[in-house]
């Protein structure tokens, strides 16, 4: 029997801070990702308390101008972010048979870009107010059009500070891309060809490819930004000459890809956990690898349907339009390929499952709202309403959020041994799903109503009140949910079943090694002949590899 | 069967650095793709005065281009001579691109010098000043770095510290030089040729 050796705190904080292993440095990412995931969600709880009643007055209207654009540059760049760069770090090189990423020092730096990245942006709470005594914290909307966001209509400190903020850690995140690239496409195990690759990795290869190229837009155009505020440059500036709808242009260019960046994640997690859950393999592996890269082509060719409401040409607003159905049939052929997985098998319906099957259901009305708003004239009615919140929060609360709980409870025993709790689990699914559907569900109505978004309240007797209670109540139900969900990880880190190395029975290499793995990842590094290479190894008699 | 008798391939791969840094230089591309888009939407629309036809000259520009053209070939010949060990060819060639490059930089500062102080042309003074000194300005800033990357490798080589380990890292150096100068040549066409 051997006993721990005592290690005092300040070295072990030390070993997290030097860290340049890829399970730290993910590890990091995402208690990050959950870190800033409950601020944004008080945030998002103070809107819609504010929301509750018609003319409420519990927040400012500044101050909700604020909440808003904190809670959506929050949770796209601080939560979605760091906790689909964490999962493909900690993922990536165990499931392709690798020691770690292929650059690791850049690895690290391009977290704790992030990671100050990050802090810069909350800072403008405090040192929002610069020398002018202006209110703190950025109240541009977290896709900042101009001209508001121009040192007129914006004074004081804190739009800098979020244009400082994403540039730094968006810089964070073009390091981690080209890591991954790099880490894919350079060190998969002996037999792993591309077409044996998990199909995880085929995803987030798509995805860091993507943030190769839409963020350095989103770097250059915060440049540019900065220089009109700062340096008195006219980028942006209508007065000189320029069109504000060039800002608009290209942070679509950005904006888009983003969406797609956020939520291609979201479909390596559902993809990982469908079929073993299932109990068979993934339905129509080609096809999804050929609609994955689709998505990454036709996503880069669609950010004009943001803004069909600006007087675009009918010709560009009939392209945006059609290639915005287009990107709906890859999206499609992957949803029928999770449904066609579930098809027949041996369902288990464990919490990731829960998750995974709710994801499927809550993004494809997400996707099908979608599809409605690409249609021009629908969306001249609908745009700026509470239906396009009802919609986005559809794919990436219903999409990405689900998608995030799936991998979350389906890996956590890898990542550090316990097993989650399976009740408080599917209690938590339950409480999240119904306040989920509750809070975003009535916002498509009162979208229809006409409630336009970003207005901090709305007058009586115009139908909303009953939509927005909805919404509000929702909101509250959900706060159980995640209550439950942050007891859970504490309560099964400390108490939690042991989970040995494979508790799900499942088939990728990050299941043949320890859980935790050991820093080293593998011992001997291994070799496969299939998709399923734990398969091969549990049923010797009926491999994989002679059928694929 | 057992899995020995599966033969499994070590798949074709390529080396780290390779792939790193062709997704540098891709990022790196939109990064100046968005930079020169906005200078096409912007050429012409400047309520005020002046004009890159007023200001801009080919005179000085076109021996710029020609030298920071020049210094790609001369890169690849440093790189050349690295290959066939012939180290004083290397340190010669490297240093003209060095040199090169400098004189590259020195040019756009006698252009920026005439145009900010007898001109009074600035980043502020209209829409033309805020793209043209925003894209030369990024570009001459990658020269920069380039040219100081370039040196570090010189004064790496004078002293005798460069190994045949080094080698690989020393063409990466030649990419982003050669991306650099690939830059310029839309830069110059964008700003000289189609916006004057």
């Amino acid at each position: 029997m051997t006993t721990k050796p005592y290690i005092p705190l300040s070295s072990k904080l030390h070993d997290w801070v030097t860290t340049a292993d890829h399970k730290k440095l993910g590890v990091m990412y995402i208690l990050c990702g959950i870190f800033y995931l409950l601020v944004a969600g008080c945030e998002a709880l103070m809107i819609r308390w504010q929301l509750a009643f018609p003319n409420n007055d519990i927040l400012a209207p500044e101050t909700f101008n604020a909440f808003f654009t904190m809670h959506g540059t929050t949770m796209i760049f601080l939560v979605g972010m760091p906790i689909l760069l964490g999962a493909a770090n900690y993922f990536v090189p165990l499931m392709i048979g690798a020691r770690d990423m292929a650059f690791p020092r850049l690895n690290a730096f391009g977290f704790w870009l992030f990671f100050f990245g990050a802090l810069l942006l909350y800072f403008s709470f405090l040192g929002g107010q610069g020398l002018t005594g202006e209110e703190g914290a950025p109240e541009v909307g977290w896709f900042a059009y101009a001209p508001l966001t121009s040192k007129t209509f914006s004074p004081g400190s804190a739009t800098d500070y979020w244009i400082i903020a994403l540039f730094v850690a968006g810089m964070g995140s073009i390091m981690t891309a080209i890591n991954l690239v790099t880490t894919i496409l350079t060190m998969r195990c002996k037999g792993m060809t591309m077409m044996k690759m998990p199909i995880f990795a085929w995803m987030m290869l798509v995805d860091a490819c993507l943030i190769l190229i839409a963020l350095p837009t989103l770097t250059a155009i915060q440049i540019m930004l900065l220089l009109d505020r700062q340096y008195g440059a006219h980028f942006f500036d209508a007065q000189a000459g320029a069109d504000p709808v060039i800002w608009q242009h290209l942070f679509w260019f950005f904006g888009h890809p983003e969406v797609y960046i956020l939520i291609l994640p979201a479909f390596a997690f559902v993809s990982e956990v469908t079929p073993v859950f299932s109990r068979k393999v993934l339905f129509g592996y080609p096809m999804m690898v050929v609609a994955t890269v689709s998505i990454g082509f036709i996503a880069v060719g669609v950010w004009a349907h943001h803004m069909f409401a600006t007087g675009l040409s009918p010709a560009v607003l009939s392209y945006f339009a059609g290639a915005t159905f287009l990107i709906g049939v890859p999206t499609g052929m992957k949803i029928f390929n999770w449904i066609a997985t579930i098809w027949g098998g041996h369902v288990r319906f464990d919490t990731p499952m829960l998750f995974a099957v709710g994801f499927i259901a809550m993004f494809t009305i997400g996707g099908l709202t979608g599809i409605m708003l690409a249609v021009v004239p629908m969306d001249w009615q609908l745009t700026d309403t509470y239906f396009v919140v009802g919609h986005f929060h559809f794919v990436l609360f219903g999409g990405l959020l689900f998608a995030i709980f799936s991998g979350f409870y389906y890996w956590f025993p890898k990542v550090t041994g316990k097993m989650l709790n399976e009740t408080i689990g599917k209690w938590q699914f339950w409480f999240i799903f119904v306040g989920f559907v509750l809070t975003f569900g009535p916002m498509h109505f009162s979208g229809f109503e006409g409630m336009p978004r970003r207005i901090y309240t709305y007058m009586p007797n115009r139908g909303l009140e009953m939509y927005n209670m909805l919404s509000s109540i929702g909101a509250g139900v959900q706060v159980v949910g995640i209550v439950l969900f942050i007891y859970n990880i504490i309560a099964s880190l400390y108490k939690g079943k042991p989970a040995g190395d494979d508790p799900w029975d499942a088939w990728t290499l990050e299941w043949s090694t320890t859980s935790p793995p050991p820093p080293w990842n593998y011992a001997e590094l291994p070799s496969i002949a299939s998709r399923r290479p734990l398969w091969d190894i549990k049923h010797p008699e009926d491999p994989d590899w002679e059928y694929e | 069967m057992s899995k020995q008798t599966q033969a499994n391939p070590i798949p074709k791969m390529l080396p780290p650095g390779h792939v790193g840094m062709m997704s540098v230089i891709t990022t790196e591309i939109f990064f100046f793709a968005s930079l020169i888009v906005v200078y096409l939407a912007y050429i012409g629309k400047s309520i005020s005065g002046p004009t890159p036809e007023e200001l801009l000259s080919l005179g000085l520009v076109s021996i710029n281009t020609v030298a920071l053209l020049a210094s790609s070939a001369t890169v690849v010949l440093a790189l050349k001579a690295l290959r066939c060990n012939n180290h004083t060819r290397f340190l010669q060639w490297l240093a003209a691109t060095v040199l090169l490059g400098a004189w590259f930089l020195v040019g756009t500062a006698i252009e920026w010098t005439s145009l900010i102080g007898d001109d009074h042309f600035t980043l502020q003074t209209n829409l033309f000043g805020t793209t043209f000194y925003t894209l030369v300005g990024f570009h001459a800033f990658h020269v920069t770095f380039g040219v100081c990357a370039l040196s570090f490798i010189w004064f790496c080589g004078f002293m005798g510290w460069i190994q045949e380990k080094h080698h690989q890292n020393i063409e990466y150096v030649s990419w982003y030089w050669h991306f650099v100068d690939t830059v310029w040549i839309a830069v110059f066409l964008v700003v000289y040729v189609i916006g004057r």
